[in-house]
């Protein structure tokens, strides 16, 4: 935890760093008769970030925040286990929604979560896969006229019969 | 003994079947889109707009303000039992509501948000019918140094009072206050802040992608992390007389925080351009500036679920009255109540109270109504709510992965935000890891666009100078009540190393 708190810091300092420089694209002063410029507001605010990093990393030094003070690793085997099982399985979600459409997508997440990590059994998994999307269609496209993504062509035979059944 | 009366021929008004059987329908589906992640009020009231030509004027604007209500109290049920935020103005509901429903109190929780939204709603029905006309012109003496004031104080209140380490704290603000600034810069109208040149960020990062990333992913993938899978949610009381309990409990735990936030959330409410979401964020911070126990806030405190929704339900009823004396809406939602009334034919502003007496005290007369009924019937859907709890973790959370990816795509349209949303969640994971508090950031990000241009504003006004904050009657004490929260830990920081020397 020690090590990553500095690393964390240096990476923050560099972003605020970052923001200020894309801030000063605009101007950063009081200009007359206009009042402060565009880049006035983020660009000192961004100041403040970095000046804040300076003030985390010294109580680094000094030991007095919990994670300076700890040995423990920022993730063990099972947090890295699961941040790539859960924070993997809801990127592939997302990158599913433009290719099978968001309903897919949202079924095929619950049935790998569902069954895979969560052990639970065939049926309950599929049941709950499958009604979950339905029940997201009428809600999202009949009930509050929301337009969901549809993904690539060969989705349309389906979405076809769904929204015959709405409109 | 004048208003009494208009308010007793408006109350009769909203008791007709017709606008009793209107304020029914449109508390329950207010409920119901306000408990959904992603939509709120503003949502409910835009699609159902077209359904009001269907009934008269009086009965159309009684439907909309009671879904504006029911949505008021929806937005609870999201924060307490998912632990997202359904809209801005239950952000602040999430930080003891949810600590509450990881404790097994979640019906205790929603319970309490219940009570505070009623009377937070009726304290601001009767301070509407007695001094409408009076609070306007008050309102419209808030001029930019004011309004910017009052979001400094906002501000204030959660570097000064917090437990937190400062310098994450003063960061985690400042970050949300320059997410919130990406996009255009809203008085040259130039880009500003394209990060990596992308062009996703020419629309700006609303409020609802950090919330949801930070609350629906982030905290989500913390909460499995931190506890192995093996959550414990709650064992709900579902019978009636636990909730009875939960009752007494919450008006004996809670009647600081709901009071609080009654007054805050409608004086804020009425400001135009201001609403419940700051109102509510506002009286979080000066309810646990006020309480006893300060370091409780954040772990399930009672007032920190009462003080922001008394506040969210006063303040909607607050933002209707700048909308009708002078018709200036006081909210997005409020926005779209003021078209409707234009498309009805009905003209807001001073006139309307002498020229549609009728209409005005119907709608005032509803407010009453719908407020009675959105509380009887948030009650007694609590249990159902809850019972999503008894859900098994391995189910529920996929749920709520699924929820806030969905609704947060329904919000936007944009799946450029909802792959911002996974980056927010992935890197909130990590600064939670590492102390940093985040709901700073979601409050600021909130508060940023309003408070920009106001300082910017003030600061034109004042030829740059900026001892305009201080020496206006209203802005000058706000700002130093301000600034005295932001320098106390520093001075808090001094005193102990002059006594540890």
């Amino acid at each position: 935890m020690r090590v990553g708190e500095i690393v964390t810091v240096g990476i923050l300092a560099l972003f605020s760093v970052y923001l200020m420089w894309k801030s000063a694209e605009l101007p950063i002063g009081y200009i007359a008769d206009t009042g402060p410029g565009g880049g006035a507001w983020p660009f000192w605010l961004s100041g403040v970030m970095l000046l804040c990093c300076g003030a985390i990393a010294f109580n680094w030094w000094r030991r007095t925040s919990p994670p300076s003070q700890s040995d423990e690793p920022l993730l063990d085997a099972y947090g890295w286990r699961m941040l790539g099982l859960v924070g993997g399985g809801i990127v592939v979600f997302v990158g599913l929604v433009s290719i099978i459409s968001m309903y897919g997508a949202v079924a095929v997440f619950l049935f790998y979560y569902i069954r895979y990590l969560g052990r639970h059994g065939w049926a309950l998994s599929l049941s709950i896969s499958l009604v979950t999307p339905l029940v997201l269609f009428f809600f999202f496209e009949g009930a509050m006229r929301i337009t969901m993504p549809t993904g690539l062509p060969f989705t349309d035979p389906v979405f076809n019969i769904l929204y015959e059944i709405i409109y | 003994m004048e208003v009494l009366t208009l308010l007793g021929d408006g109350m009769l008004l909203a008791l007709q079947p017709l606008n009793l059987v209107m304020i029914l329908i449109g508390v329950t589906v207010g409920l119901f889109i306000g408990a959904m992640p992603g939509l709120g009020s503003v949502n409910g009231v835009a699609i159902l707009l077209p359904v009001t030509f269907l009934v008269p004027p009086a009965s159309a604007i009684i439907f909309l303000a009671a879904i504006y209500y029911g949505a008021m109290y929806g937005g609870a049920i999201s924060s307490v039992t998912l632990g997202i935020p359904g809209a801005s103005t239950a952000v602040a509901t999430t930080f003891d509501g949810r600590p509450l429903a990881r404790q097994g109190r979640a019906s205790f929780a929603l319970v309490t948000a219940a009570l505070a939204s009623f009377v937070g709603g009726t304290v601001a029905n009767i301070l509407f019918t007695l001094f409408a006309p009076a609070l306007a012109s008050v309102a419209l003496s808030f001029g930019p140094p004011e309004v910017f004031a009052l979001m400094l104080l906002a501000f204030a209140t959660f570097i000064g009072l917090g437990g937190d380490d400062i310098p994450k704290t003063i960061f985690s603000i400042c970050l949300g206050l320059v997410l919130g600034a990406v996009g255009f810069d809203q008085i040259s109208g130039a880009p500003r802040l394209v990060l990596f040149d992308n062009t996703g960020f020419l629309q700006g990062i609303g409020f609802l992608v950090l919330a949801i990333g930070v609350y629906g992913i982030g905290e989500m993938l913390w909460t499995i992390e931190q506890t192995r899978g093996e959550v414990t949610t709650t064992t709900p009381r579902m019978t009636v007389k636990g909730m009875a309990s939960e009752t007494k409990e919450a008006a004996s735990r809670a009647w600081k925080g709901t009071t609080i936030g009654s007054f805050l959330g409608f004086f804020v409410g009425v400001l135009p351009a201001a609403g419940a979401t700051p109102g509510s964020l506002m009286s979080y911070g000066v309810a646990k500036m006020v309480s006893r126990k300060p370091e409780d806030f954040g772990k399930g405190n009672p007032d920190g679920v009462a003080a922001p929704e008394a506040a969210n339900n006063s303040a909607s009823t607050g933002s209707m009255l700048p909308m009708l004396t002078l018709g200036i809406p006081g909210s997005p939602t409020t926005a779209i109540l003021l078209g409707g009334m234009v498309i009805w034919g009905l003209v807001p502003g001073p006139r309307l109270f002498v020229d549609e007496t009728e209409f005005v005290w119907g709608l005032i007369g509803s407010f009453y109504i719908s407020n009675l009924v959105a509380v009887l019937i948030n009650l007694a859907f609590i249990p159902l709510f809850v019972s999503m709890l008894r859900m098994p973790f391995t189910i529920l959370a996929p749920m709520i992965f699924v929820l806030s990816i969905a609704g947060g795509y329904a919000a936007t349209r944009d799946m450029f935000d909802v792959w911002l949303m996974v980056i927010f969640g992935l890197g909130a994971f990590f600064l939670r890891k590492f102390d940093y508090p985040l709901a700073p950031a979601v409050l600021a990000i909130v508060l940023g666009p309003i408070a920009e241009p106001t300082l910017r504003q003030s600061l034109l006004l004042s030829s740059g100078d900026p001892s305009i904050f201080f020496t206006r009657p209203v802005a000058g004490p706000i700002t130093i009540v301000a600034l005295v929260l932001i320098f106390l830990p520093v001075l808090r920081l001094l005193r102990r190393g002059r006594w540890g020397s």
